[in-house]
C-alpha cells in the first residue's frame, strides 16, 4: 500500500498545527528574509573582526597622530545624523511598500539615497582631509585599522546606494511584484544593519578615540 | 605602465622539469577530457543537465568530483614530500630544491583543507540534506550553483599557480611577517590569498543557504527532534561556517591590504602586530576543524544506525553533544599557538577548554558503540570505514589531549608530532567519513551500488597505510624532528621516514583500488543496479524516493510523524498490507529554472582573481564590472521557475512504482 497515504492517515491523530517547527516549508517571503538575516549576521561577524583589529591597534600610532588630533567631531556628528535620518526614511519606505504606495516608495527611497550619499560625501571629505594632513593608512597601524574599519562601512553604504538605485529601476520596470518586494525588504534590513554598525563605530572609534 | 602587470614569460618555470612535467600532464589531461567530451557530443547534455543545473543533487555530485580530483593533486604533493624526506638524509639534498619543497607543503595543506575536505563535506551535505529533510531543493538553489562556481574558481586559481608563477612558500597558514611583501615578494602568497577569498565567499553563501534550508524549509511534521542526525550536524557545521568564515575573510583582507597598499596590520614596523593575524586565523581555523568533522560524525551516525538495523542510540545526547561542540569550537583557538607568550592563566584556560571538547566527542563515540551493540551489524564497506574511524580517531584524539597540555605543547610545538596528530584526527575523522558517505549514498545518486570487494581492498590499504605513514611521525616528533624540513642531518630519523614513505605507498594503493572500484562498478552497473530505491534498508527519507531521485525529489512532500521517518513509514505500510492501495493525486510542481549565473560568476571571479594576483588592473576592473553586470542581468530576468505538470509526475511515479510503494 501507498506509503504517503499511510502517513497521511497516521497524521490524522497528530496535531501538526500545535508546533510551528512542524508546519512544513515556510513561504518564500519568510525564507528569503531569514536567509538575508543570516547573511547580515555573517557580515556583522566580519565587522567584529575589524573592530577587534582596530581595538588591538588603536594605540599603535608609530609616533604619528592619534584619534584625538585627527577626528572632527562636528563633521562626524552631521554624518551620523544623516545616516540615522536615512534609516528613518528607509523605514517609511518600507511602510509605503507595505501599503502598496508607489509614489511614497519612490519619495522615501530618494530621501534615503540623498541622505546616504551625503553621509558618504562627508566621510570621503574626512578621509581626504586626513590624507592631505599626512595621516595616510600607510603611516601607522592605527591608521591602517581606522581606514579599513570605517572604509569597510563606507563600502557597504556605497553598495547599499547602488542596490537602492537598481531597485528603483526594477520597481519602475517590473512593478511591485513579489520578488521586487522581497528584495526591497532585504535592502531595508541591510540599511538598518549598517546603521547599527555605525552606532558601534561612532562609539568605539570616534567617542572613545577622542577620550583616549 | 605595463598592460600585463607583473606577468611575463619568466613566470612560467621552463627550467624546472618536475613542474613542467606536472603542469604539462595536467594541461594534456584537461585538453584530452574536453576534446573527448566535445567529440562525443556530450557538451549540450553537460551544459543542460550539469553546468547550469541548480539541482542540489547535481551540485553535490559536482562538488564531490572536484574534491576527488583535488585529492589526487594534494596526494601527489604528499608523495613528493615523503619521497624527498626518504632520500634527503645526511648531506643529501634530495630531488626537490627548498623553494619548490616549500611550495609543495603549502599547496598540500591548502588544497587538502580547502579544496578536498571542504568540497567533500559540502558535496555530501548538498546531496543528502534536502533529501533527508523531505524537501525538493535548497532554500536558494541558484545561489547554491554560484557557491559551487566560486569554489571551483578558487581551485582553478590554485592550480594555475603551478604553471604560471608560483604558490605560497609560507605553509598553508601564511603567517606574517613571512607572508608580507617584504619577505614574500613573489605572487605565491597572492595566489593563496585570492584563491581563498574567492572560494571563501562561496563557502559563506553555502553556509547561509544550509542554515536557512534546515531551519525554515523542512517537510511537514519534521520537528527539530525528528531531524536525522546528519541534518543536525550539517546545521551545526553551517552555523560555524556563517560565524567563522567572515573572520578568515577579514584576516586575509588585512593581509591583502598590507601586501597591496602598504598597510601595517601585521608588518614588523609602524606598529603592526603579526600575532593578531595568528589569532584571527585560528578564530576561523579551529571552528573549521569542526565544520569538517561534525558532518563526518553525522555520516557515521547514519551508517551505524542503518547497518545495525537499530535506531541511533542516544539521539538526544548526540544532538546535544553536536551543539556543545559547535559552541566550544570558539573557545579553544589559542591552543594552536600556546608558544605565543600569553600568560599562564590564558594558556590554562584554553588548555582546559580544549580538553573539555573531548567530553562531548566521547559521548558520540559511546553512542555509536551502543548503536552497534546488540544490533545485527552488516559489515558493508561504509561500516568498515566507520569502525576504522572509531579505532583510529580515539587514539588521534588522545594525542590531542596531550597537546592540549600547555607544557607538553611547548615541547611538541611545530614538531612532526603535531603533524602526526592532526592527520590522525582529520584522515579518519573527515576522509574516512567522506568515503563512507560516498559508498553509502552512491546508489541513491546513480541507481547502482559500488563494488564491495574493491571497496574493502581500498579500506584496508587506507587503514594500514595510514598507520604505517603516520605512526613513525609521532616517534620522529619525540626525537625532535620539526615540521617543514626539506632535508635533515640526523641519520637516526632516516629509517622512520622510510617507513612513513612506505605508508604513503600503501595509501596510494588504496586510492588505486578506489579508482578501480569506480571503473568496475560502472562496468557492472546492471548487476549492481538497485531498483528499490532503498538498497540498505534505510531509515531516513532519502531512501523513500527513487534512485536516482527525480528532479523534484518527492512527488508529494512526505509527512513526518516520527524520528527515522522512512523506517516508520515502512513499518506502518507492512502493518496495513493487504488493504487496497489508494490512488495518489499529484499536483504540478514548480522547480527553479536552470541558470548559467554560477558559471558566469566563476568566469569573472577567475578573471578578476588572476588579474589581481598579477596586478593587471584593467583586467581586474573588467572582472569586477562583469560580475556586477551579470548580477544585474540575473536580477532582471523574468522566468525563474518552470512548472512540472502533474501528468509527468504521475507517469514517473508509475514507472518507479517499486520505489514508492511496498
Amino acid at each position: 500500500m501507498n506509503i504517503a497515504a499511510v502517513i497521511e492517515e497516521a497524521e490524522v491523530h497528530h496535531d501538526t498545527a500545535s508546533n510551528a517547527g512542524e508546519a512544513g516549508p515556510a513561504p518564500k517571503r519568510i525564507v528569503v528574509a531569514y536567509g538575508f538575516w543570516i547573511f547580515l549576521l555573517s557580515d556583522i561577524v566580519m565587522f567584529s573582526a575589524l573592530f577587534a583589529a582596530y581595538a588591538v591597534l588603536a594605540r599603535a600610532t608609530a609616533g604619528g597622530p592619534g584619534g584625538a588630533e585627527l577626528f572632527n567631531q562636528t563633521s562626524v556628528a552631521i554624518e551620523t545624523a544623516c545616516l540615522l535620518a536615512s534609516s528613518y526614511s528607509c523605514g517609511l519606505m518600507a511602510l509605503a511598500i507595505g501599503s502598496r504606495r508607489r509614489g511614497g516608495t519612490y519619495l522615501f527611497a530618494l530621501v534615503t539615497f540623498v541622505l546616504g550619499a551625503a553621509f558618504l560625501a562627508l566621510e570621503l571629505r574626512e578621509f581626504s582631509d586626513m590624507i592631505a594632513r599626512g595621516a595616510t593608512p600607510q603611516s601607522s597601524a592605527f591608521l591602517s585599522a581606522f581606514f579599513t574599519l570605517v572604509g569597510c562601512h563606507g563600502l557597504h553604504v556605497t553598495a547599499g546606494l547602488i542596490w537602492l538605485a537598481v531597485m528603483m529601476a526594477q520597481l519602475a520596470i517590473k512593478g511591485l511584484r513579489a520578488n521586487v518586494e522581497r528584495r526591497l525588504i532585504c535592502f531595508s534590513l541591510f540599511w538598518h544593519a549598517l546603521d547599527i554598525v555605525w552606532v558601534w563605530l561612532f562609539t568605539v572609534v570616534y567617542l572613545m578615540g577622542v577620550h583616549a | 605602465m605595463n598592460l600585463l602587470g607583473k606577468l611575463s614569460w619568466s613566470a612560467i618555470p621552463f627550467d624546472q622539469p618536475i613542474v613542467m612535467g606536472a603542469s604539462g600532464g595536467m594541461i594534456l589531461g584537461i585538453v584530452f577530457v574536453l576534446g573527448l567530451v566535445t567529440l562525443k557530443g556530450y557538451v549540450p547534455y553537460l551544459w543542460r543537465e550539469w553546468i547550469t543545473s541548480v539541482d542540489h543533487k547535481r551540485i553535490g555530485v559536482m562538488y564531490l568530483v572536484l574534491a576527488m580530483l583535488m585529492l589526487l593533486r594534494g596526494f601527489s604533493d604528499a608523495i613528493m614530500m615523503r619521497a624527498q624526506l626518504a632520500v634527503a638524509a645526511g648531506g643529501a639534498q634530495g630531488y626537490l630544491p627548498p623553494e619548490h619543497f616549500d611550495q609543495i607543503f603549502s599547496a598540500h595543506g591548502t588544497i587538502m583543507i580547502f579544496f578536498v575536505a571542504m568540497p567533500l563535506v559540502i558535496g555530501l551535505m548538498n546531496f543528502a540534506v534536502p533529501l533527508q529533510l523531505g524537501i525538493r531543493d535548497m532554500a536558494f538553489p541558484t545561489l547554491n550553483s554560484v557557491s559551487l562556481g566560486l569554489t571551483a574558481s578558487g581551485i582553478l586559481l590554485t592550480n594555475v599557480s603551478l604553471f604560471i608563477g608560483e604558490f605560497a612558500k609560507t605553509g598553508w597558514v601564511a603567517y606574517p611577517p613571512l607572508s608580507e611583501l617584504q619577505f614574500s615578494p613573489g605572487v605565491g602568497v597572492d595566489y593563496y590569498l585570492w584563491s581563498l577569498q574567492i572560494s571563501g565567499v562561496g563557502t559563506l553563501l553555502t553556509g547561509i543557504n544550509f542554515v536557512t534550508t534546515i531551519l525554515k524549509t523542512r517537510a511537514p511534521g519534521m520537528s527539530y527532534m525528528r531531524m536525522p542526525v546528519f541534518c543536525w550536524t550539517a546545521l551545526a557545521s553551517n552555523l560555524l561556517i556563517v560565524a567563522a568564515f567572515p573572520v578568515l575573510t577579514a584576516a586575509l583582507s588585512m593581509l591583502l591590504l598590507d601586501r597591496y597598499l602598504d598597510f601595517h596590520f601585521f608588518s614588523v614596523d609602524a606598529g603592526g602586530n603579526a600575532m593578531m593575524y595568528v589569532n584571527l586565523f585560528w578564530v576561523w581555523g579551529h571552528p573549521e576543524v569542526y565544520i569538517l568533522v561534525l558532518p563526518a560524525f553525522g555520516i557515521y551516525s547514519e551508517v551505524s544506525a542503518t547497518f545495525s538495523g537499530k535506531p541511533l542510540f542516544g539521539y538526544r545526547s548526540m544532538v546535544a553533544a553536536t551543539m556543545v561542540i559547535c559552541v566550544l569550537a570558539y573557545t579553544v583557538w589559542l591552543h594552536h599557538f600556546f608558544t605565543m607568550g600569553a600568560s599562564a592563566n590564558v594558556n590554562a584556560f584554553f588548555g582546559v577548554a580544549s580538553m573539555i571538547i573531548a567530553v562531548p566527542t566521547g559521548v558520540k563515540i559511546f553512542n555509536w558503540l551502543f548503536t552497534m551493540y546488540g544490533g545485527r551489524v552488516r559489515f558493508t564497506v561504509p561500516v568498515l570505514w566507520t569502525i576504522g574511524f572509531m579505532v583510529t580517531f580515539v587514539l588521534g584524539g588522545l594525542t590531542g589531549i596531550l597537546l592540549a597540555v600547555p607544557p607538553v605543547d611547548w615541547q611538541m610545538h611545530n614538531s612532526v608530532f603535531l603533524v602526526a596528530h592532526f592527520h590522525h584526527v582529520i584522515i579518519p575523522g573527515v576522509v574516512f567519513a567522506a568515503f563512507a558517505g560516498y559508498t553509502y549514498w552512491f546508489p541513491k545518486a546513480f541507481g547502482f551500488k559500488l563494488d564491495e570487494r574493491w571497496g574493502r581492498r581500498a579500506f584496508w590499504c587506507w587503514f594500514i597505510g595510514f598507520h604505517v605513514a603516520f605512526m613513525p611521525l609521532y616517534v620522529l616528533g619525540l626525537m625532535g624532528m620539526t615540521r617543514r624540513l626539506q632535508h635533515y642531518d640526523v641519520l637516526a630519523w632516516h629509517p622512520w621516514l622510510l617507513v612513513a614513505a612506505a605508508g604513503v605507498a600503501i595509501i596510494f594503493a588504496g586510492i588505486v583500488c578506489q579508482i578501480v572500484q569506480l571503473v568496475v562498478s560502472i562496468g557492472a552497473r546492471e548487476e549492481l543496479r538497485d531498483v528499490t530505491g532503498d538498497p540498505w534498508n534505510g531509515r531516513t527519507l532519502e531512501w523513500s524516493t527513487a534512485s536516482p531521485p527525480p528532479a523534484w525529489n518527492f512527488a508529494v512532500l512526505p509527512r513526518v510523524a516520527e524520528r527515522d521517518a522512512y523506517w516508520t513509514m515502512k513499518r506502518l505500510a507492512r502493518a496495513k498490507q493487504g488493504e487496497p492501495a489508494q490512488a495518489r493525486e499529484y499536483s504540478a510542481i514548480e522547480l527553479p529554472n536552470s541558470s548559467a549565473i554560477g558559471l558566469v560568476t566563476a568566469f569573472f571571479a577567475v578573471v578578476g582573481g588572476f588579474a589581481l594576483i598579477w596586478h593587471i588592473w584593467w583586467m581586474a576592473a573588467f572582472g569586477v564590472f562583469g560580475a556586477f553586470v551579470a548580477l544585474i542581468v540575473f536580477a532582471f530576468r523574468d522566468e525563474d521557475e518552470v512548472e512540472i505538470p502533474a501528468e509527468r509526475i504521475g507517469q514517473f511515479e508509475r514507472m518507479h512504482k517499486a520505489e514508492v510503494t511496498l
